[in-house]
């Protein structure tokens, strides 16, 4: 019941939006229903943790461990996104007039609801169809601000990660052609997991792959990726959080959903592959922040990394990792939807988003500055945050399996990308200022929304509360030992 | 499951006629030339779907039939009057990055490979229409993915992405007869709403720049 509510909130928000009243209530009506989407999703997680059982409503709708996290995740990251909406899109639409902020939250209800139902659908095929949602319904939000770059960057995003879910798509269709061989009906995670040992190899193999490289461009993964940083840098700061900060985890939760598929299959070893896919989409992501001109690209090219990341968690094996990799998804969540809040006012008050350009924040604009560098050491994973605490987990849980290559390609890789962010970040909040910057005029919303998310992003790396740790723990185990 | 020799080789002629129209697709000069081949190529798989349904039983794959009339033969071209008719229905050169014979050679090297790809899936399952219709799928597929890498032009970009869904069912029809809600609900719910959202996408880009030239795009890229 709890489940169907989470979808339906923000359908009727969706609705709304589009209603006469929708001219002024659109904003608070969404943030309203965010509050209610994260209170229950909370609530599902909770009892996922604490019950480790599998909460479901109906044959449709059903949600374990690691489809509780990344619904709370969702849930997180949109409620604070709608509250920095509320102000960012009311300064930075300045042209377009108010019918076009209706369709914006329209969308993105509609966007957040697709993100929602993913972790949800029982079904693998409906699933599919959500996922390939999220693109669709966010194609006019990356090109919200209607100039050439951020149509330019909405036409790459819908034609690649369109191709890539139709080769998806074949790869679904495969794996239901080979669960029906091993009798399995109707067709859904649960069953899939039980039913793999049955399904031939032969067409477990190719429906991985298929997947893999398909929805690996939703991801981000690299050489697939080369959507990413144009829709993550040219859409507006609150869609980049949801884009970046969730969407790619909500498309790679269903890569990790396959791992404990193909992972029972005799002759089939799929970590390779994750480990492969994840250290290149690493060491690429490094490189491309060395030279990184735009800072909204190189919060763009950190999430290539991350994923990269979670990628070699769950390639590496065995629940430590896996406890790395959810805890992982968990800092890469909070932290990278933190920095395009960061940024978004950066760009309020400094009009660009070229490093070169930025010099000096934290004279010029003290909040923008702080919140800036915060982001910067979160994402780049400096000691008291998540992202350091998971990165390290992952590096122990590696020694521990033996992989020292991997591990220690990793732990370099991670260092020069930490010392390449934290040098850009360096000379844009403390460098000289080379011309006066008007001071920002920052909204409310947008300062309490950077007030809301620094809690989690303070707290998480320090104290993992009880709940989190046990839904952590849920999750991992979800993934397959 | 009756598999009858007639029903077979008509598939079988479906099958080559399908792969032509790929072909068409990769090749054509004119955009409209490109619009009607992805008709015909949606035909192409509807009398599939038909021909497998009668040989099978399947219920479901007169309604994919009856769904893929609708969207990609109706729906969709009369969206693209609708959202991008000057595109559409100028005459003139498509820009591509490669030339038309490089194209084929390259296309007969994919249809190729699509065949090396479905052959290890071929042999496990001895549903006679897989043969025929899994590997020209992919080859499909893998033209439709090759024309959105050579067009530079928006429209010819959506319709090699129709293309490659094309081929993805033309695959699925045979590979899972008894498909569940998922093609007919794929096939219903997201083929037009891609066709929408990238035909509102080119009529935007065309107003906003004055072409839909999107291989030009070249503003977001690292130094």
């Amino acid at each position: 019941m709890e489940l169907a509510g989470i979808l339906l909130v923000p359908l009727l928000a969706s609705g709304f939006a589009l209603l006469p009243a929708g001219r002024r209530f659109a904003a608070p009506v969404t943030l309203l229903a965010s509050v209610i989407v994260l209170g229950v999703a909370a609530a599902v997680a909770a009892e996922a943790a604490s019950t480790r059982a599998v909460a479901a409503s109906g044959e449709w709708l059903a949600c374990d461990g690691l489809g509780a996290l990344v619904l709370l995740l969702v849930a997180f990251v949109g409620f604070t996104a709608a509250l920095f909406s509320w102000g960012y899109i009311d300064e930075g639409v300045k042209h377009g007039g108010r019918k076009n902020v209706q369709l914006y939250y329209a969308l993105y209800n509609l966007f957040l609801l697709s993100m929602l139902s993913v972790p949800l659908l029982a079904n693998v095929a409906l699933m599919w169809i959500a996922v390939e949602l999220t693109t669709l319904l966010s194609a006019f939000l990356v090109g919200f601000e209607d100039t050439p770059e951020a149509l330019e960057a909405a036409w790459k995003y819908v034609i690649l990660t369109t191709l890539g879910a139709v080769l998806a798509l074949l790869g679904f269709l495969i794996l239901y052609w080979g669960s029906r061989i091993a009798g399995l009906e109707p067709f859904t995670w649960q069953g899939l997991v039980a039913a793999a040992p049955r399904i031939p190899p032969t067409l477990l193999w190719p429906a991985f792959l298929f997947i893999l490289v398909g929805f690996g461009t939703k991801v981000g993964l690299v050489p697939m990726h080369t959507w990413l940083p144009d829709a993550h840098s040219q859409a507006p700061a609150s869609i980049c959080a949801l884009l970046s900060g969730v969407e790619t985890t909500t498309v790679l939760y269903v890569i990790l959903r396959l791992f404990p598929v193909v992972g029972v299959a005799p002759g089939l070893d799929a970590r390779p592959w994750f480990i492969g896919f994840g250290l290149l989409s690493v060491a690429v992501a490094t490189l491309l922040f060395i030279q990184a001109r735009d800072f909204k690209r190189m919060f763009a090219f950190s999430t290539v990394e991350h994923m990269g990341i979670i990628l070699v968690a769950a390639g590496l094996g065995g629940v430590d990792a896996h406890l790395g990799a959810a805890y992982q998804m968990t800092g890469h969540a909070i932290a990278k939807s933190f920095c395009f809040f960061a940024a978004g006012i950066t760009v309020l008050g400094v009009g660009t988003q070229d490093i070169a350009a930025v010099r000096g924040l934290v004279r010029t604009s003290p909040l923008a500055g702080v919140a800036l560098l915060a982001g910067g050491l979160a994402i780049a994973g400096a000691p008291p945050f998540a992202v350091f605490v998971s990165e390290f987990a992952i590096f122990k849980a590696g020694l521990a399996r033996g992989q020292f290559i991997v591990v220690a390609l990793l732990a370099v890789l991670v260092v020069i990308a930490f010392c390449a962010v934290m040098l850009h970040v360096n000379r844009m909040v403390f460098g000289v200022a080379e011309h006066e910057v008007r001071a920002a005029n920052v909204p409310r919303s947008c300062k309490l929304t950077l007030a809301l998310a620094a809690i989690p992003l303070f707290v998480v790396g320090v104290y993992v509360p009880t709940p989190l740790y046990e839904l952590l723990k849920a999750a991992a185990s979800a993934m397959g030992g | 499951m009756s598999s009858s020799p007639v029903l077979f080789s008509l598939d079988a002629l479906t099958g080559a006629l399908f792969l032509l129209t790929a072909l068409g697709v990769v090749a054509t000069r004119q955009v409209l030339a490109s619009l009607q081949l992805f008709i015909m190529q949606s035909l192409l798989l509807t009398l599939s779907a038909v021909l497998l349904g009668i040989a099978q039983g399947s219920i479901h794959l007169f309604a994919v039939a009856a769904i893929t009339v609708a969207t990609k033969t109706l729906l969709i071209p009369w969206l693209l009057r609708r959202t991008v008719s000057t595109e559409v229905y100028r005459t003139r050169e498509i820009e591509r990055v490669l030339n038309i014979p490089s194209s084929l050679l390259i296309s007969a090297v994919l249809i190729v490979l699509a065949y090396v790809v479905a052959n290890p899936l071929v042999g496990t399952i001895g549903i006679p229409f897989i043969k025929i219709n899994l590997p020209l799928g992919i080859a499909a597929m893998f033209l439709g993915a090759f024309t959105i890498a050579v067009r530079r032009e928006a429209v010819p970009q959506l319709l090699g992405l129709l293309a490659v869904e094309n081929g993805v069912f033309f695959a699925g029809v045979a590979i899972v007869p008894n498909l569940p809600v998922i093609a007919e609900l794929a096939a219903a719910v997201d083929v037009p709403v891609v066709a929408l959202v990238v035909g509102i996408l080119t009529h935007r880009i065309h107003a906003r720049l004055g072409t839909t030239a999107v291989g030009r795009l070249a503003t977001l890229r690292e130094q």
